[in-house]
């Protein structure tokens, strides 16, 4: 009897308790914001989407191979002599073409291991996390400035270049070649 | 002439309001009384410990991120004790002071979800959001610090990835004054409601010797009276310096082992690692969180087996290494995967509704589960 | 209301159209703005904002919402028992409904002025349940099964509390006219039967604590008719998905809504023509002090439909507190605590009324 009537005032008891406290937040003021018109303020490390700063890129393929997704997808072609492709912002000298540098963020796992290998710090992290798209292939950004005729122009560039020197080396290694049968002779 | 009458198949998930993620369970029923649970797993199976195989051993990190997706500081402290174990690097005691206070951080935060699912299964919703309100707090601080709110790849192979925010003291000092009052609160709102008394006490009793046996850990071990806690038993890092308690179930509501119990020691260690926080933050020496880091991560043959305690029980690492910049072999000891194991003994006998009572109190998370 | 039109148009068709489409208005609207208000409440009761895009405030969410379910395709499962499927939500709904017969919104405005309104009210709310079984069986999901089961398990027992504090009630007051009962509470709060009803003397300090217990059982049994947490099983939504309206969709499962709702208003009006004096005025008219007699059944409307929600705010006010029972437990607090308290104050309300 006596373990019923406790239960009996334990139940109204505590209900009431719990009453009070859900009375008291009726009148808290609300916690949440109205996020598309009201946004929060990202603190400086926020890690979004990434960007690219191209001209400060030297093709060097570290972030690539840092990533953990194969999401960033890097083609470059070596420059040939004469072409000046300009220095970095923090002076190192560009020696790479990069004719193709997409990311895809559908891939992407904002993990930041791409950021920290690089040696120009032209790959960051940015801010802006709003970027849905309906088409998954919209998700693929390409951050090389090159137009696709300009990439085609430095691949044939470079292939002309590569065939002229093979030509050169062709022909180089032809000549010594009718000096050495020559040598065992003066044995 | 007998009634002939049949038992029934219910399934349960995976796609249920309480299944907490991809579980289906398959529930022999006979009107509401179980007679037999049979959890399906695999419907979140990533390959993580395959796909570990193919990576550099700190590109691994983020993936373990993805495991216990809600304590992913826990995930990565794990690994990377484990990897420096292999290499046999001594962090900073900076760092190892920052992964304390993290770890704890994101203890509270978990358990803050696992309470607040347990409490929103059995239709209080609520304390549910009370809790989400406060885990923002600690996200929030995970975001001023490293960026990311969830999956932070913070802690780093010999380091952390960054260095701690100017304002992560004070924020962290906040918190831990203000998120007192949120327990007194949840203990009157949810904790000793008689309802929620009556809907988890004496539900689902796992006697210690059942426990121990299933291979239990974590709050469900404790819980079941057994004092059992990997920071003080098989201490690691740094936590011998601290001075704190190891809350276990004592059948205050019920019986020892109860579901009230497990639910309980949840909340009891969330004050714990309040303890912990607020003893460790005001000692973060000076020094660089980024100066042991290897240049290359080469670690010897060798085989290697770290334990800590995540929120979810004991979270292991077996890692073999053959030399090479890949690990030969990652296996995870997943501590809600072997927890789980124990739902079918729990249930018999037991109602439909208590089914998810049980489950919110073993707290699972799937990610882990599957891997 | 009906002898008014009556006479004004002469013709029984229409005088019964127009005394059966003022609560039809009424559960509409207390659907609309229920659903609304139980969103705001449980918002602000979680410290978040609630709806606030549909028009102002978001006074128009429910609208829309309701826009959207009559467009709804009426998708229906496999193997489902046709008939009874689509008749249980219209009986469900009819149910609910016809307890407004009987409520009287003012003094001028009863549907029906019957002598047994109160017996009426519990007699066609429990016929609901035939309704949420056919729903449950019919769809031929194990859920729904299930939760139908729940809850006529629920309904049938809870009615037996509330049936008891009503006889009490009855005891005490002599009558079962919802109206009669009303008119019994007249002007002011101190008379109301909470506070031991309009007799002035000893029998009504006796009769306060009593009635407070009547009051308490009776109100928890009404939650629990009308499927409220911490008695919400039927429907459980972590357990049972949506309990027997599992396989609705559109207006079928609209209707189920509706139907809640209605309910939620028509206990919340027995409750306080039972304790809370009904339509009165707990401050006595405006209409009386001004000389303005037109002005007093309007004042009494207004009286009786705050109250309504009043008690639908503690209903909501409470399932945003509490957890939700088993049906084992459900069964045990209908059966062990609130059975035996509401005889033992059946009892002793019986004695004090003899004295």
């Amino acid at each position: 009897m006596k373990e019923y009537l406790k239960n009996t005032w334990l139940g109204i008891y505590t209900v009431l308790v719990g009453m009070k406290i859900t009375f008291k937040h009726l009148f808290t003021p609300a916690v949440t914001i109205q996020y598309p018109e009201v946004k929060l303020k990202l603190p400086e490390r926020e890690r979004n989407r990434l960007y690219v700063n191209i001209d400060d890129c030297i093709g060097c393929d570290q972030c690539s191979r840092a990533c953990p997704v194969s999401c960033i997808d890097i083609e470059t072609v070596k420059s040939i002599p004469g072409e000046d492709l300009g220095t970095t912002s923090n002076g190192k000298k560009k020696a790479f073409w990069v004719t193709n540098f997409t990311i895809d963020f559908a891939k992407c796992c904002y993990c930041q291991l791409c950021v920290f290998p690089c040696p120009t710090e032209c790959i960051y992290m940015t801010d802006v996390f709003e970027f849905s798209t309906y088409e998954r292939n919209d998700l693929v950004y390409q951050f090389s400035n090159l137009t696709k005729e300009e990439a085609e122009q430095k691949k044939i560039n470079f292939a002309n270049f590569q065939a002229e020197k093979e030509k050169q080396k062709a022909a180089a290694a032809t000549a010594p070649k009718t000096e050495n049968p020559s040598q065992p002779n003066t044995n | 002439m007998a009634l002939k009458t049949e038992t029934m198949i219910l399934n349960m998930g995976p796609q249920h309001p309480s299944t907490h993620g991809v579980l289906r369970l398959e529930l022999e029923i006979e009107g509401e009384l179980i007679v037999n649970v049979k959890p399906h797993l695999g419907y979140l199976h990533r390959c993580f410990e395959k796909h570990a195989e193919a990576m550099q051993y700190n590109q691994v990190v983020p993936y373990t991120d993805r495991m216990d997706y809600l304590a992913a500081m826990g995930n990565n402290f794990g690994y990377v004790l484990a990897i420096e174990k292999l290499l046999g690097i001594q962090v900073p005691e900076r760092v190892e002071y920052i992964r304390v206070i993290m770890a704890e951080l994101q203890r509270i935060a978990s358990h803050c979800v696992a309470i607040g699912t347990n409490g929103a299964d059995i239709g209080a919703l609520t304390p549910f959001l009370y809790l989400f309100r406060d885990r923002e707090y600690i996200l929030s601080i995970f975001e001023e610090t490293c960026g990311a709110r969830m999956l932070y790849n913070y802690m780093w192979i010999g380091g952390l990835s960054h260095d701690i925010h100017p304002n992560f003291v004070r924020r962290t000092k906040e918190f831990t004054s203000y998120f007192k009052n949120t327990i007194v609160e949840l203990d009157n709102l949810l904790s000793y409601n008689k309802i929620f008394v009556e809907r988890t006490a004496n539900i689902g009793i796992l006697p210690a010797d059942t426990a121990i046996n299933y291979g239990a850990t974590g709050p469900v071990l404790r819980g079941s009276g057994v004092k059992f806690d990997l920071r003080k038993d098989d201490t690691y890092s740094i936590y011998n310096r601290f001075d704190f308690d190891i809350p276990v179930g004592k059948g205050l509501q019920g019986t020892v082992g109860d579901s009230w119990d497990r639910y309980y020691v949840r909340v009891r260690e969330m004050e714990q690692s309040l303890r912990i926080i607020e003893q460790a933050i005001d000692q973060i020496p000076e020094g660089d969180v980024q100066s042991a880091i290897p240049k290359k991560i080469k670690p010897p043959k060798g085989t290697v087996y770290t334990r800590v305690e995540n929120p979810r029980g004991e979270l292991g690492y077996f890692i073999i290494s053959d030399g090479n910049t890949n690990p030969f072999r990652v296996k995870v000891r997943a501590p809600s995967f072997v927890n789980l194991e124990i739902l079918g003994e729990l249930c018999k006998g037991h109602l439909v509704a208590d089914v998810i009572a049980i489950l919110g109190s073993i707290d699972i998370v799937l990610g882990e589960v599957d891997r | 209301m009906y002898q008014y039109f009556y006479e004004l148009t002469g013709s029984v068709i229409i005088s019964t159209l127009i005394t059966a489409v003022f609560p039809l208005v009424n559960v509409l609207l207390v659907a609309l703005l229920g659903v609304y208000l139980e969103r705001k409440v449980s918002a602000w009761m979680q410290d978040r904002v609630g709806p606030n895009r549909a028009g102002p405030f978001g006074l128009f969410q429910t609208v829309a919402d309701f826009i959207k379910m009559l467009q709804k395709e009426d998708a229906t499962a496999l193997d489902i028992d046709k008939k009874l499927y689509n008749i249980a939500p219209v009986l469900v709904f009819a149910g609910s409904f016809a307890v407004y017969a009987v409520i009287p919104f003012s003094s001028k405005l009863i549907g029906s002025e019957i002598e047994v309104g109160l017996f009426y009210a519990l007699a066609v709310s429990s016929f609901v349940v035939a309704g949420i079984l056919m729903a449950g069986w019919s769809s031929n999901n194990k859920y729904s099964l299930l939760g139908a089961m729940r809850s006529a398990a629920q309904i049938v027992s809870y009615e037996i509390p509330t049936a008891l504090v009503v006889l009490a009630m009855v005891m005490f007051l002599g009558t079962l006219s919802l109206s009669k009962i009303s008119e019994m509470q007249t002007a002011y709060f101190w008379n109301w039967n909470i506070l031991g009803g309009a007799e002035f003397g000893l029998v009504k300090f006796l009769l306060i604590p009593f009635m407070v217990v009547g009051f308490v059982i009776i109100f928890i049994s009404t939650l629990a008719e009308v499927n409220r947490t911490p008695f919400d099983i039927p429907e459980a939504e972590s357990e049972l998905v949506a309990g027997y309206f599992t396989e609705y969709c559109g207006m079928k499962w609209a209707m189920f809504m509706l139907s809640e709702y209605g309910n939620m208003f028509a206990v919340s009006a027995i409750v306080s023509i039972l304790f809370f004096g009904g339509y009165q005025s707990p401050f006595g008219y405006l209409g009386n002090t001004l000389g303005i007699e037109w002005l007093i059944p309007y004042e009494q409307a207004f009286w009786f439909i705050l109250k309504g929600w009043f008690f639908i705010f503690v209903q909501m006010w409470l399932r945003w507190t509490l957890p939700r029972l088993r049906v084992d437990q459900l069964m045990t607090v209908c059966w062990k605590y609130l059975i035996p308290y509401a005889f033992v104050n059946l009892i002793i309300i019986g004695i004090i009324t003899l004295l």
